[in-house]
C-alpha cells in the first residue's frame, strides 16, 4: 500500500489503488437524515392518534441525535475508513423500531415498551463505541475464539435453569431486567466459526478420505466445530428456541461453504438440516403446531376459534396494501401477544405499506451487502469470515423472521434485528454493526484495487 | 474464497427477491380476499371508530354516541330510548341493527358514497365520511302524548298526515331502551337474552311489525267497497240485512253487540257497528271488489318500505262467501298493522287519496347538507271522491253520535271508527281494542292526522274492552297534539 496522492491513483487506474475516500461526511449527512426520519414518524404517530405532535418528540430526536453523533465521532476518531452507510442504516432502523414500538404502546396503556427499548439502545450504542474504541485490529478477536465459544455455550445454557416463558426456555430473568444469552452467542460464535475455520480451511479443503465425489475432511479437523455447532443446536432444541437454531445451522453451513468452497457441505448441510427438520416437526408438538399454522392458516377460523396469529399478521399486511394505513392508523395490534416483538414487521407492513416494507427490507439488503462488500476488500481469511459470517447473519435473520410472518415459511420466533421489541437483540446487533465497522475501517484503509469495495 | 462470498451474496438476494414477491403478492393481489375475511375485525373496527351520525326527531337528535376509547370506539346513546325505540331501533356492536338504524345505516355509518361531497377524492382518500342525520317526520309531542296515553298497556299507535303520508307517531308498547344493547360488555348479552326471553316482547315492533285482527275498524273498507260499487246508493236506505245473519251457505248465526240492526241503514250501521249489515255488503260486494278496494288501501302489499319494511297487513282473496262475509268485518284472515289502519283513514280523510307512509324527511351531511329528500310521493286514488265525503261524514257521525264519543275535540272536526276484534281459538282470547281516527281543525283547509290505536290489554276485564273506552283516549290525546301544534311547513 502506497500513500501516494490522489492524482497518482486517478491517473493510473491499473496501478494498486490508494486508500478509498474516507467519506465521513456522507456518513454525518446520512446520519442527519437516519435521526430525522424517525422524528417524523414520531411526530406523524401523534398528529394521527391526538391531533398534535407528541409532546416527547422534541427529546425523542436530540436523545436518537446524540446517540447517532456520538457514535459517528467514534466512527470518525478510530474507524475513519468505515463503510459510511452501515451506521446511518443502523441508526435508521433503530429509529424506526422506536417509532414503531412506541406507536404500539399507545395500543396497551399500562405496558410500555418503547422507554426500556431506549434504554437498551444507548446501552447498545454504548457497546459500539467501546468496540470501536477499544479493538484496534479484529484479528485480536482470533486469539479468544475458544474463550468466546466457551461462553457463548454457557450463555446458551443458562437458561434451562430458568422457567420457560411462552413455550420457549431463552430467557433469564434477574429482578425487572429479562435477558435473552442465546442472542449474544451468536456473535461469539460467528467469532469462533470464522477463527476456527480461517485457522483450518487448507485442511478442511483438502485432507481426508474421498467419498463418492465428496471429500471428507478428517474427523481431528472437522470435530471440534461440529461439536460446537451440534452442541448449541441441541441445547436450542432443548430450550425449543428454533429460530436461533435454524440461524445457527445456516451459519455454520454458509461459513463452511465460504472457507472450502465446497458445494458437498450445502448438499450435507441441506439434508441434515430436512431431516432434522422433519423428525423434530413431526415429534415436537410446539413445532408441529407452528409448521400447521404455517400450512393452514386459516384453518383455526373455519374451525370457529377466531383467525390465529399468522392469521392476524396476513391480515395486517394485506390491510396495509400498497401505501399503508398510516403510521398510527392500522389495527397490527389484533395480532396481540409478541406483536411489538417477534410481529412487528406486521405493524411496519400494515402502517408503511408494500412502499415502507420494502424499503425496511432494501435497508437490510444494503446493509447485507455492504458487510460482503467489506469481506471481499480484506485480505486475511479470518477478517474476510468474520465480515461474511456476520452479514449472513443479519440476512438470515431477517428472512427467517419476515418470512415466518408474511407466511412464507414456518413462523420461528426471532427477533427483527433493530426494528423489535428486546434489549438483548438490540445490544448485540449494535454489536455487529460495530465489529463491521471495524473490519469495512481495515478493508477500506487496505484496499488494493482487486476487488470493488 | 471470493468466488465463494459472491455465491453468499446472491444467496441473500434470492432471499431477498423471495422476501419481496411474498409480500407484494400479499399487500397487493390478497389484500382484498383478506379485507374481505369474516374472522378480519378491521371494518368493524372502521365502522365504530368515527361517531354514528344522528337520528333527529322535530329538530332535535334523539341518539348520540359515547367515545369508549375502546377498539370499537364509539357506542350509540339514546335520549328517551323506550320512546323512540319502534322509529330509531336499535345499532349495537353484538346485534347489529334495525329499524332506521338498519335501512339508514349507510347513511348513519358514513359509507353512504352520496356523504362525500367529492366521489373521486373519497376513492383517494380511502376514507369513511362523517356519519350524516336521518331526519324524521315524527313530531315529538305526538309521539309521547301516544306513549303516555298507552301508559303500561300492551299496544301500538300509528299518526300519519294524511295529505303527505308523513308518519307523525309511530308508538309500540311495552317498550326497551336501545341504549342497554349498544356496547359490547356481557351486561349487553344479559339484556339482549332478557329482551327475548320477556313474554311481553318488548322489542316487537307492535305498530308496524305485528299485524291484528281489525275488527270492526275494517268495515270503513267494506263500506268504501259498498259505496265505490253502488251496493249501497244512500246512506239512509234500509240495507236489505237480517239480525242475525246467516253466514252464506253454513249453519252458523252472525249477531250483534248493537240493538237496532236488522235492515239498518248504512249510517245507522256504521255508527252502532252492526256485524250482520257488513258481513252481508261484503258478500254483496264479492270478493273481487273488496280485494280491490282493500289492496286499494295497501292489504295485501309485502313491499312497504317507510324505509325499513313492514309486515304485510293481509286481505284473503281464496275465500267462500261465509268467509267472505266474516273477513269483510275484519275477521277471518284479515289482518292489519297499526300502521295499515292508519293509512285507511287517512285516505278516507284525504279524499280518496291514500299516500305511502314515510318516516324519513330527508338526510343530510353532518354539515346540514342535503343528501336526500323524501320529495313528493304520488297519490294512489283508492276510491272516489264522493264515496270518502261520505265515509267522512259517517265516521264524524260516529265520534259526535255513536260508539267513538270519547275522542271528539271541541274545536275540530273529528272522523273515527271503533273495533273490538276478536281472536284466538273459539275468540277465547281478550278481544283487542282498536280505535282509528282523523281530525281536521276547523280553522284547517285540509285534515292535519289520522291515527290507527290497537290495545290489547290483558288484564282488563274483557267487559272493559271497548275500542271507544280504551283506545279512543288515546287518538284523542295524539290527535290533539297535533291540532295544537302549528302546521308544519
Amino acid at each position: 500500500m502506497t500513500q501516494a496522492g490522489t492524482a497518482v491513483a486517478a491517473t493510473a487506474p491499473s496501478a494498486p489503488a490508494d486508500r478509498l475516500p474516507r467519506r465521513r461526511g456522507v456518513e454525518l449527512f446520512l446520519i442527519v437524515l437516519a435521526v430525522l426520519l424517525p422524528v417524523c414518524g414520531y411526530c406523524a404517530v401523534g398528529l394521527a392518534r391526538n391531533g398534535a405532535v407528541p409532546p416527547g418528540a422534541a427529546g425523542y430526536g436530540a436523545g436518537l441525535g446524540v446517540l447517532a453523533l456520538v457514535a459517528h465521532i467514534a466512527v470518525r476518531l478510530r474507524a475513519p475508513y468505515a463503510d459510511p452507510l452501515l451506521l446511518p442504516i443502523a441508526v435508521l432502523l433503530n429509529g424506526l423500531g422506536l417509532v414503531l414500538i412506541y406507536r404500539l404502546d399507545l395500543e396497551t396503556p399500562g405496558d410500555e415498551a418503547a422507554p426500556a427499548q431506549l434504554v437498551w439502545s444507548t446501552l447498545g450504542v454504548g457497546l459500539f463505541i467501546l468496540v470501536v474504541l477499544v479493538l484496534r485490529d479484529h484479528r485480536w478477536l482470533q486469539r479468544y475464539a475458544y474463550l468466546g465459544v466457551a461462553s457463548a455455550l454457557a450463555l446458551l445454557t443458562m437458561p434451562i435453569l430458568f422457567p420457560a416463558v411462552n413455550g420457549a426456555r431463552i430467557w433469564i430473568r434477574v429482578g425487572e431486567l429479562s435477558i435473552q444469552p442465546g442472542e449474544f452467542a451468536k456473535v461469539l460464535l460467528a467469532v469462533f466459526f470464522a477463527a476456527y475455520l480461517a485457522a483450518n480451511r487448507g485442511a478442511l479443503a483438502y485432507s481426508g478420505r474421498r467419498v463418492w465425489r465428496l471429500q471428507l475432511p478428517t474427523g481431528r479437523v472437522l470435530g471440534p466445530v461440529v461439536t460446537v455447532w451440534l452442541l448449541s443446536v441441541c441445547v436450542l432444541v432443548l430450550e425449543r428456541d428454533l429460530g436461533t437454531s435454524l440461524l445457527f445451522f445456516g451459519l455454520f453451513v454458509v461459513m463452511l461453504y465460504v472457507a472450502t468452497g465446497r458445494i458437498g457441505w450445502i448438499a450435507v448441510g441441506v439434508l441434515l438440516a430436512t431431516a432434522g427438520a422433519v423428525a423434530v416437526g413431526s415429534l415436537e408438538p410446539h413445532v408441529h403446531s407452528r409448521f400447521e399454522e404455517w400450512l393452514h392458516p386459516f384453518a383455526s377460523i373455519e374451525a370457529g376459534q377466531g383467525p390465529g396469529q399468522v392469521a392476524q399478521s396476513l391480515f395486517s399486511f394485506a390491510a396495509g396494501g400498497v401505501t399503508g394505513t398510516g403510521l398510527g392508523l392500522g389495527h397490527s395490534i389484533l395480532v396481540g401477544f409478541a406483536v411489538k416483538s417477534d410481529f412487528i414487521l406486521a405493524t411496519a407492513g400494515e402502517e408503511l405499506g408494500l412502499a415502507g416494507l420494502s424499503a425496511v427490507f432494501l435497508l437490510y439488503a444494503l446493509f447485507v451487502e455492504r458487510g460482503y462488500r467489506a469481506g471481499l476488500a480484506l485480505r486475511d481469511p479470518f477478517g474476510r469470515l468474520l465480515a461474511t459470517g456476520l452479514a449472513s447473519l443479519m440476512a438470515l435473520q431477517v428472512f427467517v423472521i419476515a418470512g415466518g410472518v408474511t407466511g412464507l415459511i414456518p413462523l420461528t420466533g426471532l427477533a427483527m434485528p433493530f426494528l423489535a421489541q428486546g434489549g438483548s437483540s438490540v445490544v448485540t446487533n449494535w454489536t455487529i454493526v460495530a465489529l463491521l465497522i471495524r473490519v469495512s475501517h481495515v478493508a477500506r484503509r487496505d484496499y488494493d484495487g482487486t476487488v470493488a469495495p | 474464497m471470493t468466488r465463494c462470498i459472491r455465491h453468499a451474496a446472491a444467496f441473500c438476494v434470492l432471499l431477498l427477491v423471495a422476501l419481496l414477491v411474498n409480500i407484494a403478492w400479499l399487500q397487493v393481489l390478497q389484500s382484498p380476499t383478506y379485507g374481505g375475511n369474516p374472522a378480519n375485525r378491521r371494518p368493524a373496527i372502521a365502522r365504530y371508530q368515527q361517531p354514528r351520525g344522528e337520528i333527529l326527531v322535530g329538530g332535535r337528535p334523539v341518539t348520540g354516541s359515547k367515545d369508549t376509547r375502546e377498539q370499537l370506539r364509539f357506542e350509540r346513546t339514546y335520549t328517551d330510548g323506550p320512546l323512540y325505540a319502534p322509529v330509531t331501533g336499535f345499532a349495537s356492536q353484538l346485534y347489529g341493527t334495525t329499524l332506521l338504524e338498519y335501512s339508514e345505516d349507510a347513511v348513519l355509518s358514513g359509507s353512504d358514497p352520496m356523504l362525500a361531497g367529492f366521489g373521486l377524492w373519497r376513492g383517494v382518500a380511502g376514507g369513511r365520511s362523517p356519519g350524516g342525520n336521518v331526519v324524521t317526520t315524527i313530531d315529538p309531542a305526538a309521539q309521547r302524548a301516544a306513549f303516555e296515553g298507552l301508559g303500561g298497556r300492551k299496544g301500538a299507535v300509528a299518526a300519519i298526515e294524511p295529505t303527505s303520508g308523513r308518519i307523525l307517531a309511530l308508538v309500540s308498547t311495552p317498550s326497551y331502551d336501545p341504549s342497554l344493547l349498544s356496547g359490547n360488555r356481557p351486561a349487553v348479552s344479559a339484556v339482549w337474552a332478557r329482551l327475548n326471553e320477556d313474554p311481553e316482547r318488548p322489542m316487537l315492533n307492535r305498530a308496524v311489525r305485528q299485524t291484528y285482527p281489525p275488527g270492526s275498524t275494517f268495515k270503513v273498507v267494506t263500506a268504501a267497497a259498498a259505496l265505490d260499487a253502488g251496493v249501497v246508493q244512500d246512506l239512509d236506505e234500509p240495507t236489505d240485512s237480517p239480525d242475525p245473519y246467516l253466514l252464506p251457505g253454513t249453519n252458523t248465526w252472525l249477531y250483534n253487540e248493537a240493538d237496532g240492526c236488522a235492515n239498518a241503514s248504512l249510517r245507522h250501521a256504521f255508527e252502532w257497528s252492526c256485524n250482520t249489515v257488513f258481513a252481508k255488503l261484503g258478500v254483496d260486494v264479492g270478493v273481487r271488489g273488496m280485494r280491490a278496494a282493500a289492496e286499494g288501501f295497501g292489504f295485501n302489499d309485502k313491499k312497504v318500505r317507510i324505509p325499513f319494511s313492514v309486515s304485510p297487513s293481509t286481505f284473503d282473496t281464496r275465500v267462500d262467501r261465509a268467509q267472505l262475509a266474516l273477513s269483510s268485518i275484519g275477521q277471518y284472515n284479515t289482518r292489519a298493522t297499526p300502521l295499515q289502519m292508519a293509512m285507511v283513514a287517512a285516505a278516507v280523510a284525504n279524499g280518496g287519496q291514500a299516500r305511502s307512509p314515510y318516516l324519513v324527511e330527508r338526510t343530510t351531511r353532518q354539515n346540514g347538507g342535503t343528501v336526500s329528500t323524501a320529495g313528493s310521493r304520488p297519490a294512489r286514488q283508492v276510491m272516489l271522491p264522493a264515496t270518502a265525503a261520505r265515509l267522512k261524514e259517517l265516521m264524524t257521525d260516529v265520534v259526535t253520535e255513536g260508539t267513538g264519543g270519547n275522542a271528539a275535540i271541541p274545536g275540530a272536526t273529528v272522523g273515527g271508527k271503533t273495533g273490538t276484534a276478536q281472536h284466538g281459538l273459539g275468540n277465547a282470547g281478550t278481544p283487542y281494542a282498536w280505535f282509528v281516527s282523523w281530525a281536521q281543525g276547523d280553522d284547517d283547509v285540509e285534515p292535519r292526522v289520522a291515527v290507527a290505536v290497537v290495545v290489547e290489554d290483558a288484564s282488563a276485564r274483557r267487559g272493559d274492552i271497548s275500542g271507544g273506552g280504551t283506545a279512543a283516549p288515546i287518538a284523542k290525546a295524539v290527535m290533539e297534539t297535533v291540532l295544537h301544534a302549528p302546521p308544519a311547513g
